[in-house]
């Protein structure tokens, strides 16, 4: 075990765990931040999704000791208050089913629209192909970030 | 290889007119984001609801929600026959409790059809019981007074809210019947309601299973048998519980639990197990796939529908057409692993988390454990999806079990490897589809079902094309396997529907027939069949009714060439479905780019929420269609997580199209019967893009064999 100090959602938090503990464990089990989903464990399907320095990152796949200098912000820091457009734009379009992977879904949706503030059908379809949605909300998806983009 | 079409419909559900609810209801509802300011007191007034004397009402939503939306939509039900503003109703989860109501399960597409009129009695005899309060107070006849959106209006204008009321008419006799508003009056039923958690989803607040944070809770994670037939002979657990926050590691049955400070330490504990198995009896897809198909031509097939004379039928034919196809066992993969959380204590076992039948799971738990049903709390998490896994509590149960050796409040958590190699999988099934032709019609039909575990039942043998051909025959054969499967969306007709319309397909093509005209002729065909067979279970004008709005709305037959469209219709959950895909081949790879969907499920209650269910079905559906496979290797799956499994992605997902029957007859499921279809489509439009039949699932294997 050994302390590490990581930066989450604009502050700075100290936990005592293994090196090896991903990223991912970090946030839901020592920082209680729920948000952020564990679906497979290998970077697959996109559920753990955060963003790092602005890019979308599997949280699963990062070990806390080489989380120390990066800038992470999960879905519990997208926005003050859940209002950031995506955030919106998920409600208004009514996108969730069972919801376990939105949380993932809006963050890779996030560095895309940081990147690209106006993307079209197919950059949309590439920067989420790494997200699994087992529900099949994938129109609604892209639909959401469509009004996203209008409205950010 | 399109055939002009000259089939007339004589008469469709509704009347002759079919009319489909565009996407005019199916959008643009306000963001919910209203903050209830919480009452001081609550009033409970029946088992659907309470009223805080704010009028702020929370209404408890029975069934488990994996998805399918009923946490929004019963409550909405029983929201519009108390007839308060939707904007000051909370929705709360009901934990398991059957006194209150009668089946807290989510399975079947059945808690919307099931639940329909006790939701609306509920909200109806709240609102009685509000309108005596009042009455009495007014000292006045209770039918003199009318309700007005959260406030009982009496008959010269007085008018008092219900959270004024709640007090006194929670003290009231709950009233033995009561009159439902006419379909009519309906003023939220039929308009779109966004996801009561829409925000807490969008906003990452805690409220799945694999969410719960209890006092003193720690982490388990289970060693089980790597390969189904394999059983635990011995363990070294030396090198786990040196792994940081191991509190203990427990066997139990076949299994070994590790128990630890966190969900990494006890995974990371676990992999350093050093189990030795023994192998009973290991069983392989290859083997299956010999034994199923030997099954399909057993004589002594039972019989589950049994019409006129199939063997005479086939002995008199021109030609016997006789096709076989197959699919093989596919895991739930539901996003979020099983999990669940349990503490057992002297007093009592509580258990929470994500499941399809907490009452099946408390019974169960009652015996592992030997204590009563009374002394057992079980309360359902939103669902990280369900698909049918979540029917199955081996995970409550082992939770149960293992809380209850280590003496601590648990969660149990699969990893995605437990979860893919742990399964309920929908077992491996062979149909073969056998049909007569004379003089151009078809005289005899035979499915033979060869199943691994169990075979179809209940009303299925009941579909179409019973009714619609007079020689028919249903039978069935299954082969008893270790391997575990069970229920996965849409039972069976996930690919039945599948080879039955890609059979239709190939029979309109031998009888010189559009594939439209000749469903239809079926189906025109089975009309007065059914009207005197009250075991046929489909109702063939809503299915003519569907096709037609299918047709009408994808443009079949007024495609450019490069489109090629594929139809199918099915009857599943009291749901009539039809789709047509469109294929496009792009660079010599077909592609489907778009469905259009027609569904008829009686009265829509939340249109922004059923389009949803649709359109997740059919892509659920091409999704398995075309890639979906787990095969087993001495006893061991072929794949344990998704970088050996391929599920459906975003840039696959086609358009879709969907359109409902305008009803007024009661609603139906809605949670699985668009997935049915799905795979028929596609393959019928695969044929008619590249000339090819498919018999096999996946589709993107065959696509490469075929060339």
């Amino acid at each position: 075990m050994a302390s590490y100090t990581i930066s989450i959602n604009n502050q700075k938090k100290t936990v005592e765990v293994d090196p090896d503990t991903p990223l991912l464990w970090v946030l839901r089990d020592e920082l209680n931040l729920k948000g952020t989903k564990y679906g497979c464990g290998i970077g697959q399907c996109g559920a753990c999704t955060v963003l790092v320095d602005g890019n979308a990152s599997r949280s699963c796949s990062i070990q806390v000791k080489d989380a120390i200098d990066l800038n992470i912000t999960t879905i519990e820091g997208l926005s003050e208050d859940g209002t950031h457009p995506l955030q919106n734009a998920w409600i208004e379009h009514d996108v969730p089913q069972c919801g376990y992977c939105q949380a993932g879904q809006i963050m890779s949706a996030a560095a895309l629209l940081k990147k690209n503030a106006n993307p079209t059908d197919q950059d949309i379809q590439e920067a989420m192909h790494g997200n699994i949605c087992r529900c099949g909300t994938y129109l609604r998806i892209r639909a959401a970030i469509k009004t996203a983009a209008k409205n950010a | 290889m399109k055939r002009r079409r000259f089939f007339k419909v004589s008469g469709v559900a509704g009347g002759g007119l079919v009319l489909g609810i565009g996407c005019m209801q199916c959008a643009e509802p306000e963001v919910r984001r209203k903050v209830l300011e919480m009452p001081e007191t609550w009033h409970e007034i029946n088992s659907y609801l309470k009223i805080g004397n704010n009028g702020v009402v929370t209404i408890y939503s029975p069934n488990p929600e994996i998805g399918q939306n009923v946490k929004t939509s019963m409550p909405m039900i029983v929201a519009e026959e108390l007839d308060v503003d939707w904007e000051n109703v909370l929705v709360e989860q009901a934990g398991l409790n059957t006194e209150w109501f009668s089946r807290q399960v989510a399975g079947g597409s059945q808690s919307i059809r099931k639940e329909w009129l006790s939701l609306r009695e509920g909200g109806a005899k709240a609102r009685q019981m509000l309108i005596n309060a009042a009455a009495q107070q007014w000292n006045i006849d209770a039918s003199s007074c009318s309700t007005d959106n959260g406030y009982v209006i009496g008959p010269d204008g007085q008018k008092l809210g219900y959270g004024e009321l709640a007090d006194a008419a929670a003290a009231l006799e709950i009233p033995e019947s009561v009159e439902l508003k006419s379909n009519d009056s309906f003023t939220k039923i039929g308009k779109s309601h966004q996801n009561v958690d829409g925000l807490k989803i969008a906003t990452g607040k805690p409220l799945f299973g694999i969410d719960t944070q209890r006092e003193g809770m720690v982490y388990a994670s289970v060693l089980r048998p790597p390969a189904f037939g394999k059983s635990l002979e011995s363990y070294d657990d030396k090198r786990a519980r040196e792994v940081n926050g191991v509190i203990d590691i427990i066997k139990f049955g076949n299994k070994i639990a590790v128990i630890a400070q966190s969900n990494w330490q006890a995974m990371k504990a676990k992999k350093l197990l050093e189990a030795k198995w023994s192998s009973l009896s290991l069983e392989s897809t290859a083997d299956h796939d010999q034994i199923l198909t030997k099954l399909l031509d057993e004589s002594t097939n039972e019989s589950f529908r049994k019409d006129g004379d199939v063997n005479q039928a086939f002995a008199d034919a021109d030609e016997v057409v006789s096709r076989v196809y197959e699919s093989p066992f596919l895991p739930h993969n539901c996003l979020e692993p099983m999990n669940f959380y349990a503490s057992v204590t002297d007093e009592k076992v509580e258990l929470h988390g994500p499941i399809q039948t907490p009452a099946w799971c408390r019974s169960r738990v009652s015996k592992i454990l030997d204590r009563p049903e009374e002394e057992i709390e079980v309360t359902m998490t939103r669902m990280g999806g369900g698909f049918g896994r979540r029917l199955y509590g081996d995970f409550s149960d082992e939770a149960a079990e293992i809380s209850s050796l280590a003496k601590r409040p648990i969660q149990l958590l699969f990893t995605r490897e437990d979860d893919m190699t742990a399964g309920t999988y929908r077992p491996a099934i062979k149909y073969k589809i056998e049909a007569s032709i004379k003089d151009g019609s078809i005289t005899g039909y035979r499915l033979s079902e060869a199943s691994i575990n169990s075979n179809m039942y209940g009303l299925i043998p009941n579909f179409f094309p019973a009714g619609a051909i007079p020689n028919l025959e249903v039978r069935g054969h299954k082969y008893d396997s270790n391997i575990t499967t069970g229920a996965w969306r849409a039972p069976y007709t996930n690919f039945l529907a599948y080879a039955e319309q890609s059979f239709f397909d190939e029979l309109a093509d031998q009888l010189s027939k559009d594939p439209v005209d000749l469903r239809m002729e079926l189906y025109e065909a089975a009309i007065p069949v059914a009207e005197e067979d009250d075991n046929i279970e489909y109702e063939p004008k809503r299915m003519q009714g569907v096709l037609q709005l299918a047709v009408e709305k994808s443009g079949y037959g007024n495609k450019p060439s490069n489109v090629h469209q594929g139809v199918s219709v099915y009857y599943s959950h009291n749901t009539h479905v039809a789709e047509i895909a469109d294929v496009v081949v792009e660079n010599g790879t077909p592609r489907v780019v778009k469905v259009t969907c027609a569904v008829d499920c009686g009265i829509l209650v939340n249109p922004i929420a059923a389009k949803n269910q649709v359109e997740g079905g059919i892509i659920d559906g091409i999704g398995h269609a075309m890639y979906g496979e787990l095969s087993f290797d001495n006893g061991k799956p072929s794949a344990d997580n998704f970088n050996r499994y391929r599920l459906i992605r975003n840039m696959e997902a086609p358009e879709i199209d969907v359109h409902f029957v305008d009803s007024k007859v009661d609603p139906t499921g809605l949670g699985e019967p668009s997935l049915p279809p799905a795979g028929g489509a596609v393959a019928n439009a695969l044929y008619r893009a590249t000339g090819k039949r498919i018999y096999k699932q996946p589709f993107v294997k065959e696509l490469e064999v075929l060339g």
